[in-house]
């Protein structure tokens, strides 16, 4: 079934955020829906939104190309986006990862053989403060998990394991306020 | 003295809009509507001093003052991509007190005279776009957005329009073709914005927390406004403090507090027992600024303001305070920001494109102990070949560290390369 | 006027139009700044930064908004510090440009050092060398060594094909764009982006077929390396061994200005080869581009081993004198029963030759066209002044009948160009086209209601103004039309254009199918209302044309006829059924000119040597004259034409000489900066010119027109026209093969449904009592009732006709 048999209100609904001459403004969140829809993006999505547009399918695949959280390959059910960059890796985000990396038994870049865990180094998410960090990016959502330990991200993948999302322990330390 | 930007910290409800307006939420976007011209507003802003928080520290009043007037339809984009290695700011912001954010979005349509605004939020912040979503929909509701706002003839709608992973689309020209459903590169300027924006109609692009000042500055006035801060930086400014300290986070001080102040008294200070080494104030894309026992005074009393930290050879930016301690060397910093800039390049110049890539062979030949001085004359050649010449300022944020780095810490290079 | 703006660079004082970029005032004032990304046919991206110029401006006093002056009285000149783009700044009054400065050329040397960083450096093994903009500009520009260790190069794909057109190298791609950009701004078909970002960037197409655009050609001349090269090239020779000759694309009544790249090569026996054909820039038909069509078929035919080489008496090989011998006799013979019978891709001195001798012989000189209306385009077509690239505010551009994407792709993109200037454009047709996209206004009508609409168009309100325009252009076609129905369509649309004759920029144009139809008009030829019946025991003299292979119907005329004598490149269905078969020179192998359907005469010059037994048209049919006893001339084509502006009025005052005449065109192309506007060549051979107008007393004005309609229960076969077909010039480029594809038929979706087909689907259609096997194609926009059925595709379609088409049977 085609998105817009599928989605029609959400398809209304992101229309009506841009000018009724400007339908190309929907080209990103109409890939968010085809990547909810279906995990990642797929040609015949591409295409259906290249339709809906008036635009080449090229010119869609060309977005798709360009920003990193659209995919065009199916991968495992979860992303595990660990942030390396400077910030998260001066409090120890490389060697988060790299027991990570033990823990799961795979490389970065690689899924977890049930496939339920692709796992990823990313750059700055604008958690610098709570590294290591990562974000957990799913169909249909992505969520911050903060001050991780590997003992907790384990923890997590174990309630992932069972369907849940591991919301107790999202900030593996109690955010300080001040 | 009570948070004026992260209000959630004292009240800790303040996300929901009962609460917001039970705390004075909204009054500044009526006064504005129903009592202000929007030159007014727009003067207002303008004598405030307030000057845009997302790094180049453009005075925001003169900013909204570009936007011809006579011209249908204007918009105000806030950029909430907030992508700089180091910032996280703004997304405290929008999780903890959104309503005054969207208020000052508010507003600033309303100087401007644009009846849509648009927030634009990097892709990881897809949970929190979700939330702003409800928020704008808790305000159409409420009559804080919509036709005839507070009866008067002014309507305006507030959307938000979600990025998909390219700290690019934080260039303001790279956001707005971005929201065109284009890939994320930058335009050349001129025209620039205020003339040729979103679909080549004039458009103010405001970082967050610029935005979220505004309702202050609208309700207490720009005399109260600049009483803080210093002279040519009034205000308070959220400092995203990071790396080797004991208490990173986010602090809201006002403009010109001392470096020491914010690492020492409020951060914690150096854990471990260590030294501080080098300070990066504007996150990755920062010149490191070298402290040592020689430059240890200077620096640390050194009020971190637009004008100031430029003595200490570095800029403020947005003010993302990255510590690095004397653990750290420097070959292994640059090597960091290296494949930051090098995966972030949006590939449209071509010294952004291949400088970036052949720096980051150069930075990881020597961070790996093969690379020789040559490479390390070359690395920093390369550096200022790029520097200056690039469609964007990306490209210059990327050689930043790197030549701060070669010509401060040289020692950090000289015991790495090959005799 | 435009406000003219005084500046100087490297201390030469220059004075272009305002607005002008920095880029292209320097190369007025012959100074090269070199570039990768700018092209001028395209807006500047400032992308690849090796315009880096170093730009001083006036100091301006803020109180008083005057020049500071500086010691020595001049203005005073404030530099920035940071070199910037020469292609992205326009000029301002007083402005300084260096481009040569110490500063400016070690920005640019290291632009070009890092560009090389991600090149392969293949340059002994890749097509583009000898003519890449990237080996010139790092001789002119950049450093003689790199600091970059070759061992850390990115590697990428080599030889994608895009499609089967096209082939992409990964590694030599420089990012510029230009190709993306042309595809999206100029031809309006943006089916090439980039994918990825930073170093990994690269081209990509996600279209079926891959690089779905007719002028896919133009990208690898614009490329400024050897990223993109054609398939019908690469590998094929190096530039240098090549030869270039001037020449015009025969495959539409456009004219497009080309260029003939030969060598002689062991595998033709060291004999000549036709390597490729290159756009040549005439700024007032062609620019600087050409459509596939041209490019990929525009030789091959004449390359053609099926070629024929040697005169036949009945079959039998003869030879050349007795064959022509029995031509004249039997010519002489028929008298005015004496029919000569000639296609539009003949040069016009051909043209002249055989009209000479059917007058002589008292005989009729017919038209071999689908199309007619040649006399109303001869008395109210375009004439001198005329420039489509002139038409944008207060132009109006009608298109009627046609699908000029299709049928005469340049102007597609001409008339999309001056949509996107300004100029109202109504794209008036039974079905969706591509220029509908660009149109100011679309009209759809019935196919049958051509006439009508046209005779609406100037009442209708919603065109107020539009066609009482300062300029107005109609080109109309033959979509859906035969013999009569476009005659008819001609007649009512110069009704609209017959008061503005002779104003430059206003008249008629005739989309026909052969590169020479208007100077077939304009010299007297005239299509025949009913042509099998003109031919039936006539003494028929036929050349480059094909009736029996187009039309059993008139297969069976030429059976009848008293003599049948043919002029061809090829054994054709015409030629099987000949008496005596005479083989021409391919028009590559010769000189001659051809008039384009916008009424411009253009000069073509030999590329090859002609091919051992054949002889140019004109000098054959002299020859055959001269037997008859009629006196013509034979020598050169040069000489025809002298005769012909002697004696054919509108053709007065042309010579060979003033048609090989060449005045300044912009962009300057060509010469030794590939670099600016990419391989097309100069043009330093003739840009051709405008014909008088006819003087002819012809009526204009729309006349009822009984045109057939689909009854109730019946479908309508519809003749349409595609780019790529069958015809006898199209069959020998096997590149397009695929892109011409099997015979297709296309129906409205309702239809197809109710007889149970569905798209791709293969289908039999029969009309005139013969039945064809076609792969169905869907089409919205047609209406229910019609089947429409493409020229050339070895189904005779001449004129709406009433068809069948049912499920066939699967194999």
């Amino acid at each position: 079934m085609s998105l817009a048999e599928k989605y029609p209100q959400e398809i209304e609904a992101i229309y009506a955020k841009y000018p009724a001459d400007r339908k190309r403004s929907a080209v990103m969140p109409l890939l968010y829906l085809a990547q909810r829809d279906e995990g990642y993006i797929t040609k015949g999505s591409m295409a259906e939104i290249a339709a809906l547009l008036d635009l080449e399918v090229t010119e869609v695949a060309s977005i798709v190309g360009f920003y990193t959280l659209y995919h065009d390959k199916k991968e495992g059910k979860y992303r595990m986006q660990v942030c390396n960059d400077l910030p998260c890796a001066l409090r120890g985000a490389d060697q988060f990862l790299e027991s990570l990396c033990q823990n799961l038994g795979i490389q970065v870049g690689e899924t977890t053989p049930d496939g339920l865990v692709t796992l990823e180094a990313v750059m700055c998410l604008a958690a610098c403060d709570k590294a290591p960090m990562f974000q957990l990016q799913d169909d249909d959502k992505v969520a911050y998990y903060e001050n991780m330990t590997v003992d907790k991200t384990m923890e997590l993948i174990d309630a992932l394991k069972k369907g849940g999302l591991g919301e107790s322990i999202r900030d593996a330390s109690s955010r300080e306020v001040k | 003295m009570a948070h004026l930007l992260l209000r959630h910290r004292d009240i800790p409800d303040i996300k929901k809009l009962d609460v917001y307006v039970k705390n004075g939420g909204f009054t500044a976007l009526k006064k504005a509507v129903t009592g202000m011209q929007p030159g007014q507003v727009m003067d207002e802003v303008k004598a405030s001093g307030l000057r845009g928080r997302g790094g180049a520290g453009f005075p925001t009043g003169v900013k909204w003052s570009f936007i011809p007037k006579g011209v249908f339809p204007t918009y105000v984009v806030a950029n909430a991509d907030e992508s700089e290695p180091g910032t996280f700011k703004d997304r405290e912001i929008m999780e903890g007190n959104p309503y005054q954010f969207l208020e000052g979005v508010a507003i600033a349509c309303y100087a401007i005279q644009s009846n849509v605004g648009y927030v634009y939020l990097r892709g990881e912040f897809y949970q929190l776009a979700r939330e702003l979503d409800d928020c704008l929909a808790e305000m159409e509701k409420a009559g804080y957005l919509g036709d005839n706002l507070f009866g008067s003839n002014y309507s305006l709608r507030i959307r938000t329009h979600l990025g998909a992973g390219a700290y690019i689309c934080g260039e303001e020209t790279a956001l707005l073709e971005s929201i065109e459903g284009k890939r994320g590169q930058p335009r050349i300027r001129p025209p620039f914005p205020a003339l040729y924006g979103l679909y080549g109609k004039p458009t103010v692009i405001n970082n967050v927390e610029t935005l979220t000042n505004v309702p202050l500055i609208i309700e207490k006035g720009a005399a109260w406004y600049k009483s803080m801060g210093t002279e040519k930086s009034p205000g308070v400014k959220i400092f995203s403090l990071s790396g080797n300290v004991t208490r990173p986070g986010n602090y809201e001080l006002p403009l010109g507090t001392t470096f020491r102040e914010l690492i020492f008294t409020h951060g914690g200070g150096i854990p471990d027992g260590h030294q501080v080494k080098g300070i990066m104030p504007a996150g990755a894309s920062s010149s490191i600024i070298l402290v040592n026992s020689a430059t240890f005074d200077k620096v640390m009393d050194t009020p971190m303001d637009y004008e100031s930290v430029q003595n200490v050879g570095s800029l403020l930016g947005s003010a993302s305070v990255i510590l690095i301690d004397d653990t750290c060397s420097m070959d292994w910093i640059i090597n960091k920001t290296m494949h930051f800039f090098k995966h972030e390049s949006c590939g449209k110049c071509t010294p952004c494109r291949d400088g970036t890539y052949w720096m980051l062979h150069l930075v990881e030949r020597i961070h790996a102990g093969n690379g020789t001085n040559a490479d390390v004359q070359i690395l920093q050649s390369v550096a200022n070949q790029v520097n200056g010449k690039c469609l964007c300022a990306l490209g210059d944020f990327s050689t930043m560290a790197i030549t701060s780095a070669i010509e401060r810490f040289p020692q950090d290079f000289e015991s790495k390369v090959k005799t | 006027m435009a406000q003219m703006v005084t500046l100087t660079v490297n201390e030469v004082k220059v004075t272009v139009p305002a607005g002008t970029l920095i880029v292209d005032a320097a190369k007025r004032a012959g100074i090269d700044i070199p570039v990768f990304c700018y092209h001028p046919k395209m807006e500047p991206v400032g992308m690849c930064r090796q315009c880096l110029v170093e730009i001083g401006r006036p100091m301006i006093d803020r109180t008083t908004s005057q020049p500071v002056p500086g010691e020595d009285g001049n203005p005073r000149i404030q530099f920035m510090p940071k070199l910037e783009t020469a292609c992205t700044n326009p000029v301002s009054e007083g402005m300084v440009v260096l481009t040569a400065s110490e500063k400016a050329k070690a920005g640019q040397k290291e632009i070009i050092e890092l560009l090389l960083t991600s090149h392969p450096l293949d340059c002994p093994v890749c097509d583009k060398g000898g003519e890449c903009p990237l080996q010139n500009l790092t001789m002119a520009y950049g450093s003689s060594g790199s600091r970059f260790i070759y061992d850390e190069k990115q590697h990428a794909a080599k030889s994608i094909p895009l499609g089967e057109l096209i082939y992409l190298d990964r590694e030599r791609c420089i990012q510029c764009a230009r190709c993306i950009r042309f595809q999206k701004d100029i031809a309006g078909e943006p089916v090439l982006d980039f994918y990825q970002r930073g170093r990994a960037t690269d081209i990509v197409t996600y279209s079926e077929p891959g690089f779905d655009s007719i002028f896919s050609g133009n990208t690898t001349d614009i490329c400024p390396v050897g990223a993109l090269t054609t398939a019908d090239f690469r590998f094929g020779a190096r530039p240098w061994e090549m030869n270039h000759t001037a020449s015009l694309c025969a495959q539409c009544p456009v004219g497009c200005n080309i260029t003939f790249n030969v060598r002689r090569e062991a595998k033709s026996g060291g004999g000549h080869s036709i390597k490729r054909i290159m756009p040549r820039q005439n700024e007032q038909v062609n620019e600087i581009w050409m459509c596939d069509k041209g490019r990929f078929a525009g030789y091959h035919f004449a390359e053609s081993a099926e070629r024929l080489t040697q005169p036949l008496i009945k079959g039998a090989p003869a030879d050349l004198q007795t064959a022509q011998k029995l031509v004249a006799e039997k010519l002489k013979e028929a008298k005015a029963e004496t029919v000569v019978l000639a296609g539009g891709r003949l040069a016009n001195e051909d043209l002249f030759n055989l009209k000479q001798l059917a007058d002589g012989l008292g005989g009729k000189a017919l038209l071999y066209t689908p199309i007619g209306g040649g006399e109303y385009t001869a008395v109210y077509g375009l004439t001198a002044g005329s420039n489509l690239g002139d038409l944008g505010k207060g132009s109006t551009v009608l298109v009627i009948a046609s699908d000029l994407h299709d049928e005469a792709p340049i102007w597609y993109l001409r008339i999309k160009a001056a949509a996107q200037r300004g100029a109202t454009v109504v794209v008036a047709n039974a079905r969706a086209t591509p220029l509908d996209d660009f149109a100011t206004f679309v009209v759809r009508y019935a196919y049958g209601d051509e006439v009508q609409t046209v005779n609406s168009l100037s009442g209708k309100e919603q065109f107020a103004g539009a066609f009482s325009a300062e300029n107005l252009v109609i080109f109309y076609g033959s979509d859906g039309l035969g013999m009569a129905g476009s005659t008819a369509l001609a007649e009512a649309c110069a009704g609209l254009v017959k008061s503005r004759a002779g104003k430059p920029n206003n008249g008629l144009v005739g989309v026909w199918n052969a590169a020479n139809t208007q100077g077939a008009y304009e010299l007297g030829f005239r299509p025949a209302t009913d042509l099998a019946s003109e031919l039936k025991g006539k003494a028929v003299y036929v050349a480059a044309a094909d009736p029996a292979g187009d039309d059993p119907a008139l297969a069976e005329a030429l059976k009848s006829a008293s003599f049948l004598a043919v002029q061809e490149l090829f054994l054709t269905e015409t030629a099987r059924l000949a008496a005596v078969v005479l083989p021409a020179s391919a028009y590559t192998e010769r000189e001659g000119t051809f008039t384009s359907a916008e009424r411009r005469v253009q000069r073509f010059y030999p590329a090859v040597p002609p091919r051992p037994g054949t002889r140019p048209d004109f000098a054959l049919t002299a020859d055959i004259a001269r037997y008859a006893g009629i006196e013509l001339e034979g020598r050169s084509p040069l000489l025809v034409m002298n005769r012909i502006a002697a004696s054919v009025k509108v053709f007065s005052g042309i010579s060979y000489a003033r048609l090989a005449e060449v005045t300044e065109q912009y962009p300057i192309v060509g010469r030794g900066d590939l670099y600016y506007g990419g391989t097309t060549y100069e043009n330093t051979q003739g840009l051709g010119t405008h014909l008088a107008l006819s003087q002819e007393d012809i009526s204009a004005g729309a006349k009822p027109h009984a045109a057939l309609r689909p009854k109730e229960n019946e479908l309508l076969a519809i003749p349409a026209s595609k780019v790529y077909d069958r015809g006898t010039t199209m069959v020998a480029a096997r590149l397009l093969d695929g892109r011409a594809g099997v015979p297709t038929v296309a129906v409205n979706p309702v239809t197809a449904g109710k007889i149970g087909l569905a798209a791709g689907d293969p289908a039999k259609v029969s009309l005139n009592e013969a039945e064809y096997d076609v792969i169905v194609k869907l089409d919205e926009s047609l209406s229910t009732g019609v089947v429409l059925v493409y020229r050339s595709f070895g189904i005779p379609i001449s004129e709406p006709t009433p068809v069948k088409i049912s499920v066939a049977e699967k194999a």
